[in-house]
C-alpha cells in the first residue's frame, strides 16, 4: 500500500517548526525520531486523567494507570510475537536491557569464558560486555566487518567455540545502517550452545521483527526511536532464561516477601521491574507502536527503502561524497564525508539551512578507526520524511561543499 | 590594542554581513588563513578533545605578552580558533585573565561556544586562560 506521506507528515507537530528560519528537515531519526500528536495525546491524557502508582493501590486511578500500562505491555508482546506478556521486561531504554543482561550473566561465566560482540557496535554495546569480562575474567572477541560495513560471517563462526556462552550483536548497525544477518548468527550461536542478545534499537523503527521465528533468546529496544518518548524501553528474554538471570536491582515491585533473613523474588516481569516504572512512559510506548502499526512496517521498510535509493543515487552524483556502509541490505542510513571536508563543518552548514543531521562517530569509534576516518554525516531518513527533503538535503551538501572547498 | 579594542572591531567586520552565509563564508576564509600552529606542537600534550572537532594550543611568553599558536581539524572551528587568537594572543597574561568572550554573541556565533557544542571551543578558552594565569604566576 502506498502511504500518503503529506497526511502522515500532519501527524508530527515538530516536523512544520523552522529551524533557523528554514523549514526543519529532519534527519537525524536514528539518533531519535519524532513523536506523533496521537502518543502526545496519550501523554497528555495519562497526566490529565489517571497518573497514579500501579500494582499497588487498591483505588481506582491506580487500577486505570495499572490496566493500561499491562495493556501496553500486552500491545509490545504481540508486536514482536513474544510467546508471553511477561517475557517483555519494562526498561529505561535499550541501554538499560544490555545491562540487565550483561549483569545477569556475570553470575553464570567463569575464567576463561567467551563473549563474542560485533565490530559494528555501538559504545553502549561494547563497555558493558568489558565490564563484565574484567568482572568474570571472560574473554571477550570480536567478529570483523569488511569494507562493505558488513560482518564477515566465516569468521564468525571460527570465533565460535564450546567456551562461548553469549554472542551479542545489533539488528541494524546505527553508524552505517547495516542488516546483519542475525537468523543465521542465532542459528550458529544456538549450535554451540550460546544465547544470543540482539540489540533492536535501529531494527524496530524500521522492520517487523519476530522473536519466536528469530529463536532469539534476549532482544532489546527503545521507545523513542520508535515514535515513542525517551526514557523507556523493552528487553524481550525467553521464559527460560529470564527465570535463569538474577535481578538487577532490589526494590520495590520486584520481590515476593521481604523478611530481614530472605527475600523471595516476584515472579516475571517484575522481579526485573523494581521501583516505580515510567509508567506514563511505558503507556506511550504501547500508542507509538499501535501507531507503526497502523501505518504498517512493510509500508514503512518499502517507503524507507524508497528514499535510501533516491538519496544515494542523488548524493553519489556529488563529486567527492564517499558513502560508508554500502551493504546491499541497509536501512536509510546514509553515513558520507566530502573528499578533504570535516564532518562537523558540513554538519554546520547543513544546521544553518535548517536540515538536522548528525556528525562524528556516532558512538562507534571502532568502525570510524576502521575507515581511518574521525567521523561522518549521517543523514537517516524515517516513513515522514520525502524526496522533497532530501532534495534539499542534496543543495544543502552541495552548498556546504562549495562554501568549505 | 586592548583586547577590547579589538573585540569592537570584530563586532564592526562582521556588521557588516547581511546573512549567515556571508559570516561563515567569512570564518571559513579566516580559517584557512590561521597561521598553522608549528607542526611540532600537534602533538596528544597540545590537543583538546572536542569530541568532534580537535583543536591544538600552543602558548609563549615573549615580552611579557603571551604568543597563541593553534589549528583545529574542521575549518569552521579553525575560523573561531582565527577569531579567538586575534582577541588573546599578543597580549598581557592579566588582561587575557580579565577579558570575557561576550562579543561571541553579538556577531552570532554563540551557538559555537556552547558547551555542549563538543568542537572543543569551550576547552580551548578556558586552556588560553590557564596559559594566561601559569604566566601571571611566572611574572609576579
Amino acid at each position: 500500500m502506498a502511504l500518503d506521506i503529506q497526511d502522515i507528515r500532519k501527524d508530527f507537530p515538530i516536523l512544520s517548526r523552522k529551524v533557523n528560519d528554514k523549514p526543519l528537515v529532519y534527519f537525524d531519526n536514528a539518533a531519535t525520531s519524532q513523536t506523533p500528536q496521537q502518543v502526545i495525546d496519550c501523554i497528555v491524557d495519562y497526566y490529565s486523567s489517571y497518573n497514579a502508582n500501579i500494582h499497588r493501590g487498591v483505588h481506582k486511578l491506580s487500577q486505570e494507570a495499572t490496566d493500561k500500562y499491562e495493556q501496553a505491555r500486552h500491545t509490545i508482546q504481540k508486536h514482536f510475537n513474544a510467546k508471553h506478556a511477561f517475557e517483555i521486561i519494562m526498561t529505561s531504554g535499550t541501554t538499560h536491557g544490555i545491562n540487565l543482561v550483561a549483569n545477569g550473566f556475570s553470575a553464570f561465566l567463569k575464567s576463561g569464558d567467551e563473549i563474542i560482540v560485533s565490530a559494528l557496535e555501538h559504545h553502549s554495546n561494547i563497555v558493558p560486555w568489558q565490564m563484565l569480562c574484567e568482572r568474570t575474567g571472560a574473554i571477550l572477541k570480536v567478529i570483523p566487518m569488511n569494507n562493505e560495513g558488513e560482518l564477515v560471517i566465516e569468521q564468525f563462526e571460527n570465533l565460535l567455540t564450546d567456551k562461548t556462552k553469549l554472542v551479542f550483536v545489533n539488528h541494524i548497525s546505527n553508524a552505517l545502517g547495516t542488516i546483519n544477518p542475525i537468523e543465521h548468527i542465532i542459528q550458529k550461536a544456538h549450535e554451540v550452545g550460546a544465547a544470543v542478545l540482539v540489540d533492536g534499537a535501529q531494527a524496530c523503527p524500521h522492520i517487523q521483527v519476530d522473536v519466536q521465528a528469530l529463536d532469539v533468546d534476549f532482544y532489546v529496544a527503545s521507545a523513542h526511536k520508535m515514535c515513542g518518548p525517551t526514557g523507556v524501553g523493552m528487553l524481550y528474554g525467553k521464559e527460560t532464561w529470564l527465570n535463569k538471570l538474577p535481578p538487577y536491582q532490589g526494590g520495590g515491585e520486584m520481590i515476593a516477601e521481604v523478611t530481614f533473613e530472605k527475600t523471595t523474588y516476584a515472579d516475571l516481569p517484575h522481579k526485573f521491574e523494581a521501583g516505580t516504572p515510567n509508567i506514563c512512559g511505558g503507556i506511550a510506548f504501547g500508542a507509538a507502536v499501535d501507531y507503526l502499526n497502523q501505518i504498517g512496517l512493510e509500508n514503512i521498510e518499502a517507503y524507507e527503502h524508497e528514499l535510501l535509493v533516491y538519496a544515494t543515487e542523488k548524493l553519489l552524483e556529488i563529486e567527492g561524497l564517499k558513502i560508508y556502509g554500502t551493504s546491499k541490505h541497509k536501512t536509510s542510513v546514509i553515513s558520507f564525508n566530502l573528499e578533504g571536508i570535516h564532518p562537523y563543518d558540513v554538519g554546520t552548514i547543513l544546521d544553518k539551512m535548517g536540515i538536522a543531521v548528525r556528525t562524528g562517530h556516532h558512538c562507534a569509534q571502532p568502525i570510524m578507526d576502521y575507515f581511518k576516518i574521525p567521523g561522518t554525516v549521517r543523514a537517516s531518513f524515517a516513513f515522514y520524511n520525502t524526496k522533497d527533503e532530501i532534495d534539499l538535503l542534496v543543495s544543502g551538501v552541495k552548498k556546504a561543499k562549495m562554501m568549505l572547498s | 590594542m586592548s583586547i577590547k579594542n579589538i573585540q569592537q572591531d570584530i563586532i564592526e567586520e562582521f556588521s557588516m554581513f547581511d546573512d549567515w552565509e556571508e559570516r561563515y563564508q567569512y570564518m571559513i576564509d579566516l580559517g584557512k588563513s590561521l597561521p598553522l600552529i608549528d607542526e611540532k606542537f600537534k602533538t596528544e600534550d597540545h590537543l583538546i578533545k572536542g569530541c568532534q572537532s580537535r583543536v591544538w594550543v600552543n602558548a609563549e611568553l615573549k615580552d611579557d605578552k603571551v604568543l597563541f599558536t593553534a589549528d583545529s581539524d574542521a575549518i569552521i572551528t579553525k575560523g573561531i580558533i582565527a577569531i579567538l587568537i586575534r582577541v588573546f594572543s599578543n597580549q598581557n597574561p592579566k588582561d587575557i585573565i580579565e577579558a570575557d568572550t561576550e562579543f561571541i554573541d553579538e556577531i552570532g556565533l554563540k551557538e559555537h561556544l556552547s558547551p555542549t557544542r563538543a568542537n572543543g571551543l569551550v576547552s580551548m578558552i578556558k586552556q588560553l586562560k590557564m596559559y594566561a594565569i601559569a604566566y601571571q604566576t611566572q611574572l609576579s
